[in-house]
């Protein structure tokens, strides 16, 4: 590390200014989406006390 | 007045049946959101996630919190039922709910974009998760 040392010794990490995002349903493909669409708009209307 | 009588008669009747047919129309209405609930999405205080369930917008209070994990379970529930039904996965079913919530949020309201972050609606369409249908 003469190299480094050289430099004045330090190695700055800053953090990215944007969140860190995690992709989560990462696993749900877009066919099964399509798929399920229709069920869940009539799904939205029928409970449209918790939507 | 004999007339006069009958006259009356039928309005009466017509009130009756009047009151009968707004019993009628009513009963729907107690399918909509409480008035806690319409107030805190119309203030933005709560938003629609990407993955189907109502989250906190601002600073949390008791009653926000209870009012969402109450929607949020009954929420659950019944995606739960209906992704048996149609061979899907509780996530599946609650992300394509999400989609579909989104989309249907009002100007003003709030949602979450695919990054995590919340957004106010305009009159745009919302930005969302690319694998939701148009």
């Amino acid at each position: 590390m003469t190299g480094a040392g050289a430099l004045g010794g330090c190695i700055n990490v800053s953090a990215p200014d944007a969140p860190i995002v995690i992709e989560l349903n990462i696993n749900i493909r877009q066919e099964v989406i399509y798929r399920l669409a229709e069920d869940a708009a009539n799904t939205i209307d029928e409970n449209a006390d918790i939507f | 007045m004999k007339i006069f009588r009958n006259i009356g008669r039928k309005l009466f009747l017509l009130g009756a049946a009047m009151t009968a047919a707004t019993v009628v129309v009513a009963t729907p209405a107690s399918a909509q959101r409480d008035p806690a609930y319409a107030s805190a999405r119309s203030t933005g205080a709560l938003g629609e996630k990407v993955d189907g369930y109502l989250g906190i917008v601002g600073a949390a209070t008791p009653q926000l919190q209870r009012l969402v994990d109450d929607i949020n379970i009954k929420r659950r529930a019944v995606y739960a039922q209906k992704a048996q039904e149609n061979n899907a996965t509780l996530e599946q079913y609650a992300m394509t709910a999400g989609c579909q919530a989104i989309a249907r949020t009002v100007p003003g309201e709030k949602y979450q974009a695919p990054d995590g972050s919340w957004k106010t609606r305009t009159s745009e369409a919302p930005v969302r998760d690319s694998r939701c249908p148009a």
